[in-house]
């Protein structure tokens, strides 16, 4: 277990290592970065001086060594575009695509699962191949596409709901949320639904097999044969045992859920991080993409050394495999 | 037996299961119809398109636009209306959807190749290479492969000047999408090939003295090729899908070699004054493409190999 534990540890490290070492590369060898900082106006001597402040001219591994130092400690100078801290930047952000990844989340879990289970029980009805055609389309439909269709509907032709920004933001000193306004939460329906029709017809499809597979099981057919109601063995027993799968892929796609984001964000023009990203892409604001860069890295390691540890606990079969030296 | 080979090659696909399956399932038969009118359609762009929309002489910014035909104020001679700069939307969808299967078609061939070969080396040598083969996998599994594919399109684009990107953009977004996505295939071949590498029919190779080259490419590439045709079909919608958000989200393809993705970027800022269908058309080109090369993936996947997720 502690072996594992450390193995699991020791290889997120290289990770974030190795993902530091490509924000560095981009930051250090991009253009030059005192051209990128400075005006027009500046002059030799000062860019020298720039240059010797920021340690430019030390040999590269101690400029890495700098730059790691400074990135665990959330320091990624200063924006080339914006001129402001990018750290500042990602802490204003950062709220807004939190609250828009959790709440899709829910979205998508609220929805996938009941979906999920009704079409593993009744194969046959119509309202279960409604729902499978819908989980096509959500695969087949890009996320930016849903999201147009839906500005299109609601926004354009109705003119139910905003299709663009957070609406008011009631700030809470080191969160700001837009959820405790009518209109924070009007804007936040739109692109909550788009983000999460993929991980519900994700969530919904794993339900619906994992459900099928635990129902063709001995225990199953024990449980029957013992007399117990098909209620009690779908819900009970089934559904249980099956979302121990489903929990892990959903705590994976967490991260796929704030990548997606990316895209969402651009449609519905979300002053969240995905969209300062996008904007940093094409402006070549170089360390607002190496700090993106370096956080979801850190985001992604985090919740799969979670899950994996989780799993290892919540499954005694991995821990004995383990033990007697097959891993 | 006195068949020729040509004649012989057909009557082995005519006997197959897979084709007795393929014209017993009308989906099966639908999307690969479909597919095959939507890739033939684009392929032959330059011919079916009723205008040239690259051909800048032709466009009159007083056609800009036109709605389609059958609304109030279309013209007969633009079915599906014109852009914002009189260019014909049909026709641009018939060229867009080209380059989106060149573009899909490409980066799957090279993820393809990458993917394979790995998987053939790290499933037969094993040791070493195995080990650093599939510690960079499950690497790269961790994170999403369009994000991968953003940051590959997002860092090079950074690295190149402008004009230099500007004509390379093509083949940046296949080695991007290609990139992301070799590692479904390297880690089902892998598994393929270890289960195949303990039969009989490869020790007979290593015993009359075959070379590891000969064995991997000419003797067990050919029995695992199901498994890899599904991944490829299934591949195939997703990486024209990560090429039509890159394009949307602008770090694709740029305005002068538009995509699917592109249009409906450029056709996005012109939603809110009521011109939906420069978006639409462009966008329901790409779900149609999707769906049809998703049915028949799904079909495939379900006749080759039942247990393939």
């Amino acid at each position: 277990m502690i072996s594992f534990i450390v193995k699991r540890l020791l290889q997120s490290a290289l990770v974030m290592l190795s993902v530091a070492f490509i924000a560095f590369a981009l930051f250090r060898f991009v253009g030059d970065p005192v051209a990128n900082m400075v005006g027009q106006d500046t002059s030799t001597e000062e860019r020298i001086q720039i240059r010797k402040a920021l340690g430019l001219d030390d040999p590269v591994y101690i400029q890495f060594l700098n730059f790691t130092k400074n990135a665990v400690q959330g320091e990624f100078g200063n924006s080339f575009t914006l001129r402001v801290p990018v750290s500042g930047l990602m802490a204003q952000r950062f709220p807004a695509t939190l609250e828009l990844s959790l709440i899709s989340a829910i979205l998508a879990l609220a929805l996938g699962v009941p979906m999920g289970v009704y079409t593993a029980i009744h194969r046959k009805t119509l309202l279960s191949k409604a729902f499978m055609t819908i989980s096509l389309m959500g695969v087949s439909l890009p996320t930016f596409l849903i999201g147009i269709l839906l500005i299109l509907i609601f926004g354009v032709v109705l003119r139910w709901l905003p299709t663009f920004g957070r609406g008011d933001v009631v700030d809470l000193g080191w969160w700001s949320t837009g959820l405790l306004t009518a209109s924070g939460l009007k804007a936040i329906i739109l692109p909550a639904i788009t983000l999460g029709i993929f991980q519900m017809t994700l969530i919904m499809r794993l339900v619906r097999a994992e459900m099928m597979e635990v129902l063709r099981t001995d225990f199953i057919k024990f449980g029957r044969a013992r007399g117990l109601s098909d209620r009690s063995l779908q819900f009970r027993h089934a559904l249980k045992n099956t979302l121990i799968p489903v929990i892990t892929i959903t705590g994976l796609q967490v991260g796929s859920i704030i990548a997606f984001a990316i895209i969402t964000e651009s449609v519905f023009q979300w002053p969240g991080m995905g969209l300062l990203f996008i904007q940093a892409i094409g402006n070549a604001d170089i360390p607002i993409m190496a700090a993106y860069l370096v956080l979801i890295a850190f985001i992604f390691v985090v919740i799969n050394l979670v899950v994996d540890i989780l799993y290892f606990v919540v499954d005694p079969r991995l821990r004995s495999s383990s033990e007697s030296g097959s891993e | 037996m006195e068949r020729g080979v040509v004649a012989d090659f057909f009557f082995r696909i005519s006997d197959s299961d897979l084709w007795y399956s393929f014209w017993h399932t009308p989906i099966a038969v639908g999307s690969a119809a479909l597919s095959l009118i939507l890739i033939v359609g684009a392929g032959f762009a330059p011919f079916i398109a009723p205008f040239n929309p690259f051909d800048l002489a032709t466009l009159d910014l007083l056609d800009s636009n036109l709605p389609p035909t059958w609304q109030v104020g279309g013209d007969p001679r633009y079915w599906l209306g014109t852009d914002d700069q009189g260019r014909d939307i049909l026709s641009a969808v018939l060229y867009g959807s080209r380059i989106s299967l060149l573009v899909g078609f490409a980066s799957v061939a090279l993820s393809l190749v990458v993917g394979v070969g790995l998987g053939l080396v790290s499933g037969y040598m094993g040791g070493r290479v195995d080990a650093i083969i599939m510690r960079i996998a499950d690497v790269q599994l961790s994170f999403p492969a369009i994000l991968i594919a953003l940051l590959v399109d997002g860092v090079v684009r950074n690295i190149m000047p402008k004009e230099v990107h500007e004509e390379l953009a093509l083949y940046v977004i296949i080695f991007a999408i290609a990139i992301s996505g070799w590692v479904q295939y390297a880690r089902t071949v892998r598994s393929s090939v270890m289960a195949e590498k303990v039969k009989e029919y490869v020790q007979a190779g290593q015993v009359i003295g075959l070379g590891a080259w000969a064995i991997m490419w000419r003797h067990i590439l050919p029995n695992i090729l199901g498994p890899v045709f599904v991944i490829a079909t299934l591949h195939l919608a997703l990486a024209i899908i990560t090429e039509a958000t890159l394009s949307f989200l602008g770090v694709g393809l740029p305005p002068t070699t538009p995509s699917l993705g592109t249009l409906i970027r450029i056709g996005n800022e012109y939603l809110f004054s009521g011109e939906w269908w420069i978006t639409i058309f462009p966008g329901a080109a790409l779900v149609l493409i999707a769906l049809s090369v998703n049915l028949f993936g799904d079909w495939l996947r379900d006749a080759i190999n039942p247990k393939l997720l």
